[in-house]
């Protein structure tokens, strides 16, 4: 008889939101939830290079741009520099007013707010599509 | 039977009433859809933080403009953050009040932003007035023991 393989227990995709605005991480929160993700959020991208650094890791963080002190910008140079390699999405309004350069910052992608299902669909399809060998 | 759907097609043409006119646009649909089992007063809470931020944010753009120099910085990271709560929940009229709003401060106009301070003032009362109509015509339907229409 065969033996039987265990297929792996698919876990949830972690995605780690990033917003100083607390309305904009519980609806980033819900949707992604929603769309299979688990979801962890921090309020500054201080604390998102901190959390990272004290060692969790996430498939995917969304990092707002404009936030006090250190922007998403500069928070997803110091991410990249740290060796991470998660997906990470830029998200924010007035993106043409940004005068930044994301993807040279290390951002694989950038949305203008809002956050919707498409947004969290293409993600998580991207990142599936990632993690096929 | 009869007050239960009465009260429905009240909670729908008002709602129908709110997109129509502009104050709420898809987003607050999605933002319904999004309230389930598992996250059953998700509109309530979203809603309410909006609430808060946003008489907070209306706050500090006075102080902002009421300053000897206005420090049109301040004011932009205001509106800014105004216009990303607002376009995330879809109360739509705000969201576009502070597309305006980016103008007068660019320019630092400062007759223009405290025209549009107000206008931001107004429209955002205006549809915390509404969506506090919703929420009780919500409640009046649950407490007659019927469901809440879903739309679109």
């Amino acid at each position: 008889m065969a033996k039987k393989v265990k297929s792996s227990n698919k876990s949830k995709l972690s995605a780690l939101v990033v917003d100083d605005d607390g309305v904009c991480r519980t609806v980033h929160c819900a949707f992604l939830r929603r769309h299979g993700f688990e979801t962890s959020s921090v309020e500054s991208g201080r604390q998102a290079v901190d959390l990272i650094r004290s060692g969790q890791k996430f498939d995917i963080i969304f990092m707002d741009i404009i936030m006090p002190e250190m922007n998403g910008v500069q928070a997803t140079r110091a991410l990249r520099a740290m060796g991470v390699k998660s997906m990470i999405v830029g998200i924010d309004c007035d993106l043409d007013y940004i005068n930044e350069d994301f993807m040279q910052a290390g951002m694989d992608r950038v949305y203008e707010k809002p956050m919707t299902s498409e947004i969290a669909i293409s993600v998580h399809q991207a990142l599936l599509n990632n993690n096929i060998v | 039977m009869d007050v239960i759907n009465q009260l429905q097609r009240q909670y729908v043409d008002f709602l129908s009433s709110l997109y129509r006119e502009g104050l709420l646009d898809d987003q607050f649909l999605q933002i319904q859809k999004l309230q389930d089992e598992s996250n059953p007063e998700f509109v309530n809470e979203v809603v309410t933080l909006f609430f808060e931020d946003s008489e907070k944010l209306l706050h500090n753009l006075a102080i902002a403009l009421d300053q000897q120099l206005v420090d049109y910085k301040k004011v932009d990271a205001c509106v800014h953050q105004f216009k990303g709560s607002s376009s995330s929940i879809g109360a739509q009229r705000v969201r576009n009040i502070c597309v305006s709003f980016r103008t007068c401060y660019d320019a630092k106009n400062l007759e223009g932003c405290l025209r549009c301070l107000q206008q931001l003032k107004d429209e955002y009362y205006l549809v915390k007035n509404k969506l506090q109509t919703l929420f009780k015509l919500e409640q009046q339907i649950l407490a007659a023991g019927g469901v809440i229409p879903i739309m679109g």
